[in-house]
């Protein structure tokens, strides 16, 4: 058993290394044959540096008022908010483009809105678009990272604060500006690093020589254009983007679990004016309209249209849902496979099984996707594999939060039991079967679920290598959405929410259950 | 017979040699000061710390290079002896096959061992629903399952009161005499060391001394121990 835990240990490293360095190895390759840049691909970069630029310091900007009100105002709902901040992590994208689309849309609510004040209808299409919907998918992530930096400030300070007579400004000046000073730098990285690398978002609503990534330039070039060459140089110049900003958002912060932890208020005082508590309530009641109201539209314009869904979508669910799983399953093997390594060796090699299992993190989904296809068309039809494909770079794309999980706990029960383990003889089978799953059941129910809601909602690889008539359920709701199938596409919306979150609720609910047993 | 050849350990600062033997079937207290190694030293011997220098002998067997539960040897920790996540039987079970198939024979003697600590019908419980007491009668009832010729014990009852820990004491004694077990027992306590009723090994100033006969040991203590003791 020992040996087969080696074994398997040893294919995990293999198998992130071929995935990553392997195929941008392969990209390298054959980029030598690409064409020199030209004005569009010098454009799709622009456009990339420029949008998650602004994404990240619009979130940030934002977010620091709602965590500033949530960190200092109990009110009712405020841990149902808390806990809904989590929620877009995990929220397809597609989705919740479909839900701006409803609000910020052509004829969306705001441009209903404007029409009947006699203005212009708003345009949702190109970058103030795509930066609305990163906005949108960040701002909550924004807003817990602050807000933990807000819950971090010792509460002792804030009463010596008030002891010392200090008002709000000053508070500001001497406890929270720091604190803003430390976090909010990691905050603007994390969020410009997850923007650069922007697909699905860029391929609803940007698009044309004034609104393509360089993902989207790559899905262009391979899907539209044939030309390999040019998909590989792209990827190249995408992994170069991702591997400085990873390498500048190293460690800084990656979220470990949902809103745990963020439930309490730190009590403080001299805070109860009537202009502030007005402005906290507004800024609390406009982001959480902001994050509520297009995923409310989504189930209430999908709800009528469910019972009228046709087979193609079911079936389309039904892919999804095993590549979720399978992903999952993958997630966890690795994730605990390197925890494992690390583990038993510590130092130096812990470090790089660590840097192993975030490199994913700095190579975007289509590299990988243009690489591997650049390894296998050769030998076999891509298209063929393009679902086993999907769920193995998924499980790559959850692997550093799923690691990040559970290596700590793995830590953790080797510290506590490891030596009780040792010295009754129990290895391989019969620690991970009696002392190490049991215990890891919590984290690895938490992983499980992120990597299946990642995997059930994403639109990345999969259209690279898709089949048309084997296509997943975001895949098929794109094209409902492409061809104006609006009803349809709520529905296919609402199905997509209820399968990501549910698979989600399941496992991590089911891992919180092993764990209180 | 478990002999320590000429060992030594070396951490930063903290430096302790041991070199000497205890008799098969010894009752020997570990005392001395904290932080003075006696922990390091049940360490080694359990084989959770390679020595810098030495090496264990179990009745003439070299215990160098043996993984932790390949040694002739039981531990009772201060704390954390239990899985929580497993039954009391299944905690017990560990003890005869760690993959935990038991035959029938073999899971009549789990609780037959645990009849043996007063625990008799305790086996599917967990150990939250078990008090203090309980919990160290069940690493008890494991460690006579496994009968491993020596016995070692980290301050096992430091968090028990005084008349559990004297009970415990007196089971401890029951079930070394039942196995044969050499024991070694580190205690901070003197009183402990008394009721164990055997030989101590003396931990102070960076040395683990040969046992002697605890009685004589506390009615005319060498200069080490009564700095240790206080009030002389």
């Amino acid at each position: 058993m020992r040996v087969i835990g080696g074994l398997i240990q040893a294919l995990a490293v293999a198998l992130v290394l071929a995935l990553t360095l392997g195929t941008l190895a392969a990209v390298a390759w054959r980029a030598e044959e690409a064409p020199r840049l030209g004005p569009a691909e010098w454009a799709a970069i622009r456009f990339t540096l420029i949008q998650a630029a602004l994404s990240a310091v619009l979130s940030v900007a934002l977010a620091v008022p709602v965590a500033r009100a949530l960190a200092r105002r109990s009110f009712p709902g405020r841990s149902v908010l808390v806990t809904l901040l989590g929620a877009p992590f995990i929220l397809p994208t597609i989705v919740a483009v479909l839900g701006l689309l409803a609000v910020f849309g052509r004829n969306g609510l705001l441009s209903v809105l404007l029409v009947l004040l006699g203005l212009e209808p708003v345009q949702i299409y190109g970058l103030h678009g795509v930066v609305l919907a990163h906005v949108f998918f960040n701002l909550p992530l924004a807003t817990r990272l602050i807000l933990q930096g807000w819950l971090a400030i010792p509460a002792e300070r804030f009463r010596l604060a008030a002891s010392l007579g200090m008002g709000p400004g000053e508070v500001t000046r001497v406890l929270e500006w720091p604190m803003l000073r430390s976090v909010v730098p990691g905050c603007l990285l994390v969020i410009f690093l997850i923007c650069t690398t922007s697909f699905a978002v860029a391929l609803a609503l940007g698009g044309g020589p004034r609104g393509t990534t360089v993902e989207l330039a790559i899905y262009q070039a391979f899907r539209f254009e044939f030309d390999l060459g040019k998909a590989a140089l792209l990827s190249l110049i995408q992994f170069g983007i991702c591997a400085v900003a990873a390498l500048a958002a190293w460690r800084v912060a990656l979220p470990g679990g949902f809103g745990g932890g963020l439930d309490r208020v730190v009590e403080r005082w001299g805070i109860g004016s009537f202009w502030l508590r007005a402005q906290d309530a507004a800024v609390v009641v406009l982001a959480a309209a902001f994050l509520l109201v297009p995923l409310g539209l989504i189930v209430a314009r999908g709800v009528p249209g469910i019972g009228s869904l046709g087979a193609p979508v079911f079936a389309a669910t039904g892919r999804s849902l095993a590549v979720a799983l399978l992903s999952a399953l993958l997630t966890l093997v690795l994730g605990l496979a390197l925890a494992e390594l690390a583990q038993r060796r510590r130092g130096r090699y812990a470090a790089w099984v660590e840097a192993l299992a975030a490199l994913s993190i700095a190579v975007s989904p289509l590299v990988i996707g243009t690489g591997l296809f650049i390894l296998i068309f050769r030998l076999t039809d891509p298209v063929a594999l393009a679902l086993p494909i999907t769920a193995v770079v998924n499980a790559l794309m959850s692997l550093p939060f799923a690691y990040r999980a559970m290596a700590p706990s793995l830590a953790e029960i080797e510290t506590v039991y490891g030596r009780l383990g040792d010295s009754l003889g129990m290895r391989g089978w019969a620690r991970l079967r009696y002392l190490v799953l049991p215990r890891l059941a919590r984290p690895m129910g938490f992983a499980a679920g992120l990597a299946a809601a990642l995997s059930m909602g994403d639109l990345g690889v999969i259209a690279l290598f898709a089949d048309p008539d084997r296509v997943t359920l975001p895949m098929q709701l794109y094209a409902l959405m492409s061809g104006y199938r609006m009803e349809e596409a709520a529905a296919a919306a609402l199905l997509l929410l209820l399968c990501s979150l549910g698979l989600f609720w399941v496992f991590d609910r089911g891992g919180r259950l092993r764990a209180g047993a | 017979m478990l002999a320590l050849e000429g060992i030594v350990v070396e951490q930063g600062n903290f430096r302790l040699t041991a070199d000497f033997v205890v008799e098969a079937g010894a009752r020997v207290a570990v005392l001395g000061p904290s932080g003075a190694g006696k922990s390091t030293l049940l360490s080694v011997v359990a084989g959770f710390l390679a020595p810098d220098a030495g090496r264990v002998l179990c009745d003439g067997q070299d215990l160098t290079g043996l993984e932790p539960g390949e040694r002739p040897v039981s531990i009772v920790f201060q704390d954390n002896n239990l899985f929580p996540h497993l039954t009391v039987a299944q905690n017990v079970g560990l003890g005869v096959k760690p993959s935990l198939r038991l035959s029938q024979e073999e899971a009549a003697k789990v609780e037959a061992s645990l009849k043996r600590v007063g625990l008799e019908g305790f086996g599917g419980r967990r150990p939250a629903e078990l008090s203090g007491g309980q919990a160290s009668r069940v690493a008890l009832a494991r460690v006579l399952l496994r009968a491993r010729p020596v016995m070692l014990l980290d301050e096992p009852f430091a968090a028990l009161g005084p008349a559990l820990r004297t009970e415990m004491l007196e089971l401890v004694r029951e079930v070394a005499a039942e196995t044969g077990a050499t024991v070694l027992m580190v205690t901070h306590d003197p009183g402990d060391a008394a009721r164990l009723g055997g030989q101590t090994v003396l931990v102070a100033d960076g040395m683990a001394r040969a046992p002697v006969e605890t009685q004589a040991l506390l009615a005319d203590p060498p200069p080490e121990l009564q700095e240790y003791l206080g009030a002389g």
